[in-house]
C-alpha cells in the first residue's frame, strides 16, 4: 500500500463484505477471455439476475471545495469517477483513467494529485479542491491562474484546461515555476494535445509573478 | 466609427466556462436516471465468434443487460453515403453478426447502474472464438482498385533526366487521441433518439443513426455544444454511438457510454500507414521534369477509406510529367479515418523531404529551389490560383527565422554533444468549403443569438462567428451570442478539413447582412424613424445604433426602432453555396525549424520553430495564433513520436495508452512562432478565409526531418524518426 494512504482512512474492519473481490478490484484491463466452455445461445445476453442495484460497500466523508459530503460509494470508485458521477462535479476531466495525462488534477491537501489513480474511499478526511471552487460563482473573480489561462489564450478545445490549471497551482505552490524551462518540465504531467505549451507556461509564469 | 471585432486579438467568448470547468463536453450532460455501458471488445484479430457466457456478469448486483449478436436485435442498416462513410462502404454492422474483422471489434457491451458495476462485468464476460491469423501489414499483394493520375510522360522524362532519384518512405499509423474521449449518452423517447455525442458532426450523426434504426431523420437529435479536440476522430459515428442508442433502447434507460483510452485506437479512425515511393527527375540546375508517386496505404476489410493524397505531388511544383497510383491494401484492421491535415500531411512529408533530398543532390539552397519551380498557375487544372503567396512564405520566414545563418553543409554545427542543424518545408492544403445555414435573431433588447449546427473542437468557432456578426451587425462583442452544437440548429458541413470559418462564418456573415438590410428597411420606411427617406444603401450599423453613413448622430438604436415597430425580434437565416469557381484555391506555408541531435544518443530535441502561413484573412488574430502553434506541436509528435503500433500476430494493438504512445508534452515544445500573411481571398468565400487547421499541420513534419537531416547528415526515410534510426 502507498505511503499516501491518509491517517483517516477508513479502517480495514469498518469495511463492509463486498461481493468485489480484492483481486478483481485490481484486475487488470483484459476485457474477453477465451473461456473454456462453449455456451449455448440461449444462456448468454438474457436479463440481469442479480439485485438491480450495485452495492455500495464503503463509506467516506470528506470535503469538497469546502463543502462537506458524506458518502456510501463502491469501494472501486475513483476520486475522479465520484467526483464526476456521483457529485456532479464534471470540471476535472477524465482523458486516460490511468495517471498518463494529467486530465484529473486535483487538490488534495493543497497538493496536485492524479483523481483517477486516487480511491475515494481512501480520502475520508481530505480536503479536495477542484476547478469548481476556485471561482465558485458565475459572476465570481476568477483565480489569477484562470485569468491568465483566458488572457494568454492557453487553450482550445479546453479538455486539458482544469487539469492543467490545478497543476499550475500546484506547479507555483511547490516554487516550480521560476522560470519557462523549469514550468516545462514541471508541468509535463499534463498532455495538451491541442498543443497550447507554449501559452499554457506563458500562463503560468503570468500567474506566479502575481501571486 | 465602431471599433471592428474582425481582425482584433480578442479573448475566447467561451474562456470562462472553459477555465472554470463548466463547459459541458458529451459525457457530462446531466441526464436523470443514466446508466453506463461498457463495450467488451474482441480478443482476437479475425475469426468467427463461437459463444458468449454472460452468467457472470449478470449475476453482479446492479448489471442490467448484456447484449450481443446473440440477442441483438436486427438493426436496419439502411444505406448512407453521406455521414462520411467511405464510398460504396459497408460499415460494421454491430452486433449483426459472429464474425470479428479486427481486434478491439465490439462483441458485446455490458450496462449496469454504475460504472463500477459496468467496467468489472465486462471483464467477467466470456467470449469464446474460432480464430484465424489476421493481416495487418502493407506488403501484401491484394490491393483496393488503384486510383491513378498521369500528366506528360514520366517514365520518358525519368529516362532522359539530367539527374534521377528514387525513395522510398514510410509514414507510422497516428492516433488523433484527443484528450476527451469519446462519449455518448442516449436517450429513447418512444420512437425519438436524444444523443449528447463527442462528434465534429451533428448532422452527419444524425443522419447515420437514423440510417441504422431505421427511422427517420427528424426523430434523432444530436447535441455536442463542447468538443475536447478531436482533430477528425468525430468525422464519423463509430460503432460505440450505435451501441449507445441500443443499448438505451434494450433497457428502456438513457445510457452513457465512454470509451476508454485503450479502446480509441480501434473504436475510432486514424491516420493509416503509408509506403511511398517517389521517383524524381529533374535538370542540373534545379528544374523538376518529372516525379511518379507509387503510394500504398492501410484501409480495414470492410471499408475502402480514401484520402487526398495526391494534389500535393500534381499541384506544388511546376513539372510537366507526373504519374500517381494510389493503392489501399484492405486488412484485418478497424478503418481509418481522416487526421488533421488528411492526404497533404503525410504527402508534403514525402514531397517535401524529396525536395531536400534533390536540393543536397544539386548542391542548391533548399529555398532556391523551391523558388526555381514555383508555378504560375495550377499545374495540374491549369487555373489561375485564387491566392498563392509562397514565395512570400519563404521570404518572411527564411529573414524572421535567420536562414541566411544556415552552413549549407550538413553536420556542420555543433553545441557540445548536440548536432544543430536547420531545416524548411513549404506545406499546403485545400481550401474546402461547404453549403452551410446560420440562423441569426436579434431581439427587442438589440441583442442577438447566431445559431448553427456546426462544432467548435477547439479552434474558435463560438468567438470566430461572434466576431463576424458583431461587425456585420454593428453590435458590441457582449451583445452577440453563438450557439453551436446541435441537429435542431441550421445545417452546416463537417467540422474538420479547415472548412468551417469559410462555410459557417459565411453563412453567418449572409444572415447577418441580410438581418440588418431589413432592420435597415422598417427603419427607412418608418415615418417616426430619423432615418426616414434616406437611402438604405447610405444607412450603416455600429455601437448598436442604424446611421446615415459619415453623420452617427443621425440614427437609432435597434431597440428604439423595434419597439416602436412593435417587433419582439428580427430574425433571418443565412446561407452559404459554394459555387463552381474557376479558380485553383489552397492554403499554404513555408515551416522552419531548428532541432539539435544528441550524437551519441541519437535524440532529437526541437530548438525553435517558425510557421508562416498563407491562409487569407485571419477573422481572429489571437486564436489563429493558437492554432499555428498547435499545428506545429502535433507535427513534432507526427515527426518525432507517433507511432501505433500493431502486433502481427493477433493484430492488437500493443500501445493503446497514453504512456506508450507517445505524444507531445511540455517539455519537448520550446519556443514556437507563427505569422500570418496579411491575406484577403474572396474567390475563396465572401469572408476571405482559406481555412488554418490543417495548414498550420502539413509543413511541420517535413522541416522537422530536414533539420534533422542537417543536423546529422543522415537521411531517415521514415517517420516517426526515433533515436534507433539515427544511432
Ligand atoms: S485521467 Fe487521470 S491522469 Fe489521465
Ligand atoms: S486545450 Fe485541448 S487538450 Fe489542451
Amino acid at each position: 500500500m502507498s505511503s499516501e494512504l491518509p491517517d483517516s482512512c477508513v479502517p480495514a474492519e469498518a469495511e463492509p463484505a463486498s461481493t468485489v473481490s480484492r483481486r478483481t478490484f485490481i484486475a487488470t484491463a483484459t476485457t474477453a477471455v477465451v473461456a473454456g466452455d462453449l455456451v449455448s445461445a440461449e444462456t448468454a445476453g438474457a436479463e440481469a439476475a442479480g439485485a438491480a442495484e450495485a452495492p455500495l460497500s464503503g463509506r467516506v466523508s470528506l470535503t469538497v471545495n469546502g463543502e462537506r459530503h458524506a458518502a456510501m460509494i463502491d469501494n472501486r470508485t475513483s476520486l475522479l469517477d465520484l467526483l464526476r458521477e456521483r457529485f456532479g462535479l464534471t470540471g476535472t476531466k477524465k482523458g486516460c483513467d490511468a495517471g498518463a495525462c494529467g486530465a484529473c488534477t486535483v487538490l488534495v491537501g493543497g497538493r496536485r494529485v492524479n483523481a483517477c489513480l486516487t480511491l475515494a474511499v481512501r480520502l475520508e478526511g481530505a480536503e479536495v479542491t477542484t476547478i469548481e471552487g476556485l471561482a465558485p460563482g458565475e459572476g465570481d473573480e476568477l483565480h489569477p491562474l484562470q485569468e491568465a489561462f483566458v488572457e494568454q489564450d492557453a487553450f482550445q478545445c479546453g479538455y486539458c484546461t482544469p487539469g492543467q490549471i490545478m497543476s499550475g497551482i500546484g506547479c507555483i505552490r511547490e516554487g516550480h515555476a521560476g522560470s519557462p524551462a523549469e514550468i516545462r518540465e514541471w508541468m509535463s504531467g499534463n498532455i495538451c494535445r491541442c498543443g497550447c505549451y507554449v501559452k499554457i507556461v506563458r500562463a503560468v509564469e503570468q500567474a506566479a509573478r502575481r501571486t | 466609427m465602431s471599433r471592428r471585432a474582425v481582425g482584433a486579438p480578442l479573448s475566447r467568448v467561451d474562456g470562462r466556462l472553459k477555465v472554470t470547468g463548466r463547459a459541458t463536453y458529451a459525457a457530462e450532460h446531466d441526464v436523470k436516471g443514466v446508466v453506463y455501458a461498457v463495450i467488451v471488445d474482441s480478443g482476437i484479430g479475425r475469426g468467427r465468434i463461437t459463444g458468449i457466457d454472460a452468467r457472470d456478469a449478470l449475476a453482479r448486483s446492479g448489471v442490467l443487460k448484456v447484449i450481443s449478436h446473440l440477442n441483438a436485435p436486427k438493426l436496419a442498416y439502411r444505406p448512407n453515403a453521406g455521414s462520411n462513410n467511405p464510398e460504396g462502404s459497408e460499415r460494421l454492422h454491430v452486433f449483426q453478426d459472429d464474425r470479428v474483422r479486427f481486434f478491439g471489434q465490439p462483441v458485446a457491451v455490458v450496462v449496469a447502474t454504475t460504472l463500477e458495476a459496468a467496467q468489472h462485468a465486462a471483464r467477467l464476460v466470456e467470449v469464446r472464438y474460432a480464430a484465424e491469423k489476421p493481416t495487418t501489414g502493407l506488403a501484401g499483394d491484394r490491393t483496393n482498385k488503384p486510383v491513378t493520375y498521369a500528366r506528360g510522360d514520366a517514365e520518358q522524362a525519368l529516362g532522359s533526366a539530367e539527374v534521377r532519384m528514387e525513395m522510398t518512405y514510410r509514414t507510422a499509423r497516428n492516433h488523433h487521441n484527443a484528450m476527451e474521449p469519446h462519449a455518448t449518452i442516449a436517450r429513447w423517447n418512444g420512437h425519438r433518439l436524444t444523443v449528447w455525442d463527442k462528434t465534429q458532426w451533428v448532422n452527419g450523426t444524425q443522419e447515420e443513426l437514423a440510417a441504422v434504426f431505421g427511422i427517420p431523420k427528424e426523430s434523432v437529435c444530436v447535441i455536442s455544444p463542447f468538443v475536447g479536440g478531436a482533430f477528425g476522430s468525430g468525422l464519423r459515428a463509430w460503432p460505440h454511438v450505435t451501441i449507445a442508442a441500443l443499448a438505451a433502447r434494450e433497457t428502456g434507460r438513457p445510457v452513457k457510454l465512454v470509451l476508454a483510452r485503450r479502446q480509441q485506437y480501434f473504436g475510432t479512425g486514424y491516420r493509416p500507414a503509408y509506403v511511398y515511393k517517389v521517383r524524381l527527375g529533374s535538370a542540373r540546375q534545379g528544374r523538376l521534369i518529372a516525379m511518379t508517386h507509387d503510394i500504398r496505404a492501410e484501409t480495414s476489410s470492410y471499408e475502402d477509406f480514401q484520402e487526398g493524397v495526391l494534389p500535393t505531388g500534381q499541384m506544388l511544383y511546376s513539372m510537366p510529367n507526373v504519374a500517381q497510383t494510389y493503392e489501399r491494401v484492405p486488412l484485418d484492421v478497424n478503418t481509418p479515418l481522416y487526421m488533421r491535415g488528411p492526404g497533404h500531411a503525410t504527402t508534403s512529408y514525402i514531397v517535401e523531404s524529396a525536395m531536400d533530398e534533390l536540393a543536397h543532390e544539386l548542391g542548391l539552397d533548399p529555398i532556391e529551389l523551391r523558388r526555381r519551380n514555383e508555378p504560375d498557375d495550377d499545374p495540374a487544372t491549369r487555373r489561375p490560383f485564387s491566392t498563392r503567396r509562397l514565395r512570400e512564405c519563404y521570404t518572411v520566414g527564411a529573414r524572421e527565422f535567420g536562414w541566411d545563418r544556415r552552413n549549407p553543409k550538413p553536420r556542420s554545427t555543433r553545441d557540445g554533444d548536440w548536432l544543430i542543424g536547420m531545416g524548411m518545408a513549404a506545406g499546403v492544403y485545400d481550401t474546402n468549403r461547404g453549403a452551410a445555414q446560420a440562423r441569426v435573431r436579434l431581439d427587442a433588447r438589440g441583442s442577438a443569438v447566431v445559431e448553427a449546427a456546426s462544432s467548435d473542437m477547439g479552434p474558435g468557432t463560438y468567438t470566430s462567428m461572434t466576431q463576424v456578426a458583431a461587425d456585420a451587425l454593428g453590435l458590441d462583442m457582449r451583445a452577440v451570442t453563438c450557439r453551436l452544437g446541435d441537429s435542431i440548429m441550421p445545417p452546416t458541413p463537417p467540422h474538420g478539413g479547415s472548412m468551417t470559418m469559410a462555410s459557417v462564418g459565411s453563412a453567418v456573415q449572409d444572415g447577418c447582412d441580410k438581418l440588418r438590410r431589413q432592420a435597415v428597411a422598417l427603419a427607412v420606411g418608418d415615418e417616426r424613424s430619423p432615418l426616414h427617406g434616406v437611402d438604405a444603401g447610405d444607412v450603416v450599423a455600429g455601437d448598436g445604433r442604424l446611421h446615415v453613413k459619415g453623420d452617427p448622430t443621425r440614427g437609432e438604436t435597434y431597440q428604439q426602432l423595434l419597439a416602436r415597430n412593435n417587433r419582439t425580434h428580427l430574425e433571418t437565416l443565412g446561407s452559404f453555396t459554394p459555387g463552381e469557381s474557376r479558380f485553383s484555391m489552397y492554403a499554404y506555408n513555408a515551416t522552419f525549424a531548428e532541432v539539435a541531435v544528441d550524437h551519441r544518443l541519437g535524440l532529437v530535441r526541437i530548438r525553435r520553430m517558425l510557421g508562416v502561413y498563407d491562409a487569407g484573412r485571419i477573422i481572429s488574430p489571437k486564436l489563429a495564433d493558437s492554432q499555428a502553434i498547435g499545428g506545429m506541436v502535433g507535427g513534432i509528435g507526427a515527426a518525432l513520436l507517433e507511432h501505433t503500433v500493431t502486433d502481427p500476430r493477433d493484430g492488437r494493438i500493443v500501445n493503446a495508452n497514453l504512456a506508450d504512445y507517445l505524444v507531445p508534452v511540455n517539455a519537448d515544445v520550446p519556443s514556437l512562432r507563427a505569422i500570418y500573411l496579411d491575406g484577403d481571398d474572396r474567390e475563396a468565400d465572401p469572408i476571405g478565409v482559406k481555412g488554418l487547421g490543417e495548414v498550420v499541420f502539413t509543413g511541420v513534419a517535413p522541416a522537422i526531418a530536414n533539420a534533422v537531416f542537417h543536423a546529422t547528415g543522415r537521411r531517415v526515410r521514415e517517420l516517426p524518426i526515433t533515436a534507433e534510426a539515427l544511432l
